[in-house]
């Protein structure tokens, strides 16, 4: 019986900005339908590979394969055809604070020609309750919400569309530990109805395990470590016990800059 | 020695940055341009990018334009009546307003105005991630945000400038009539004289070329403004002052290439 191929297959993929090296050589490979999870401090170069993965960053050197074929080297329009698969939930949200909730949510459907706006409307609103939003929301802009709910406005834009490869940049940041263990679980709730292959980047270890079935560490702009979750601490790697326990003390030397 | 060469190196390093500006600017106006004619097209987007810059920058256009106009017909009578030409006012007027100020305090003032607004709307978009969140929902940034306030600002700063000859001219016959005691039939005879097609065309073009450049600074500082709140307090600045100087520089080359003898 052969292995499945991954979702995603990263090899060598450099960027450097100026003089600093943020991804070096970095290679990856993500299962596909499973929670996927990149850890690392700050500055390690977990959205720089993301950005990367969506394109929005050009890398210096390397291939991202995503189902087998190299993004990297695709024609722009087959690119927008690998974009429209994928949803993207960003770390402050980056929702449209001059349209409507509702637009919002339905932004990549009528973008994507898949509706007509009379049709979006009421599937925005049924995408808002699966994410536990009632019609009162539609109407209203993304500056008249909590951060809580900016949070399940986005995850509802980045399902929207029903990917088969969701991205999920910090998403329980700037949310307190209820609010951001609820985001988890309604994550983890999507992607299974989806069907999707989710893949997060975070420090917050408590999310890590509960959307992740799977972890990579990056340091240095390199996959350090790669396994299961329920082995993060246990891994045997000296870089990922200091990570996960947040010990001051260890291989791992933060740069301080006077 | 040493501080010469300094000193050549740091002119050097800034001519070498004012053409690199200069490169990117054009680079990113030809990608713009290249998204003009090619679908999907956003008509509700430029109408109300039409209705933002243009409509509500009527009331401060109309200030603008019949101030100028006012003081315009009070300067040149003053100078005028030096030489006994006190007759030539309107004709000053209108041709002033016209050729020059209209397209260029309407550039200025929407400049300020709407070049700062571009500028500090995207340059948000950009810290808070939402233009890379155009591209992951399929959409292209450019054809998106770019394209619709540059052909509304193309279209609309003309239609401005026409409501600011107007109301210029009629600033100065304001004051030509009620203060300088002009007989009006007499002044609007002298405003129409010698007004030719050719003078109202040149400022219509200039205002077109002007609020092209106005969404083209703001929508290229905006777009790729840095650095949280301050890189767009600074892509604001640098529209509003760069747009400033291109509508002052553009406004002699369009004058010699219509007037030039």
């Amino acid at each position: 019986m052969t292995e499945a191929p991954p979702k995603i297959r990263i090899r060598g993929l450099s960027k450097t900005f100026g003089t600093k090296i943020v991804l070096d050589s970095l290679d990856l490979d993500v299962p596909a339908g499973r929670g996927f999870v990149v850890i690392g401090g700050s500055g390690s170069g977990k959205s720089v590979l993301i950005k990367c993965i969506l394109g929005l960053i050009e890398p210096d050197a390397g291939t991202i394969e995503i189902d087998g074929r190299n993004v990297l080297s695709m024609h722009r329009s087959e690119r927008e055809a690998v974009n429209r698969r994928i949803g993207m939930l960003f770390q402050q949200g980056a929702l449209f604070d001059s349209l409507p909730v509702w637009e919002n949510v339905a932004f990549g459907l009528l973008a994507r020609r898949m509706m007509r706006r009379a049709e979006a409307k009421p599937r925005a609103i049924e995408i808002l309750a699966q994410v536990g939003l009632g019609p009162d929301v539609a109407d209203l802009y993304p500056s008249e919400l909590s951060g809580g709910m900016q949070k399940r406005v986005a995850l509802a834009r980045a399902i929207a569309a029903q990917p088969d490869l969701i991205f999920f940049d910090e998403p329980t940041t700037g949310l307190d530990p209820i609010m951001g263990a609820i985001i988890d679980a309604l994550i983890v709730e999507q992607v299974e109805r989806l069907g999707a292959t989710a893949f997060s980047i975070t420090h917050d270890m408590a999310s890590a395990q509960r959307i992740g079935n799977e972890i990579a560490m990056i340091h240095k702009g390199k996959i350090i470590w790669q396994g299961p979750a329920e082995r993060i601490y246990d891994s045997g790697n000296p870089y990922v016990d200091q990570f996960v326990r947040g010990r001051s003390t260890g291989p791992i030397t933060m740069e301080v800059r006077g | 020695m040493n501080a010469l060469r300094d000193l050549l190196a740091a002119i050097g390093r800034g001519v070498l940055g004012l053409v690199s500006a200069a490169g990117s600017v054009a680079l990113f106006a030809a990608v713009a341009l290249s998204h003009v004619v090619r679908p999907p097209f956003y008509p509700r987007l430029l109408a109300r990018q039409m209705m933002e810059i243009g409509y509500f920058s009527l009331p401060v256009v109309a200030l603008t334009a019949i101030f100028s106009g006012m003081v315009l017909a009070l300067q040149s009578y003053t100078g005028f009546a030096r030489f006994s030409a006190e007759g030539s006012v309107a004709t000053v007027v209108v041709l002033s307003i016209t050729r020059e100020l209209g397209p260029v305090l309407a550039g200025l003032m929407v400049a300020g105005r709407i070049g700062a607004a571009i500028a500090a709307e995207l340059g948000t978009m950009r810290v808070t991630d939402q233009i890379d969140a155009l591209t992951t929902l399929s959409t292209n940034p450019i054809k998106y945000l770019v394209v619709p306030r540059l052909v509304a600002a193309t279209i609309v700063l003309p239609l401005l400038v026409i409501v600011a000859d107007i109301l210029g001219v009629l600033g100065g016959f304001i004051v030509g009539v009620a203060k300088l005691e002009f007989n009006p039939a007499t002044y609007m005879q002298r405003t129409w004289q010698f007004l030719e097609v050719q003078d109202v065309v040149s400022g219509l073009v200039k205002a077109a070329v002007f609020g092209f450049i106005i969404a083209l600074m703001g929508c290229y500082q905006g777009y790729h403004s840095r650095g949280g709140a301050q890189g767009v307090g600074a892509a604001t600045t640098n529209a509003v002052v760069s747009a400033s100087i291109l509508i002052l520089t553009f406004n002699y080359v369009i004058t010699e290439l219509f007037f030039a003898r």
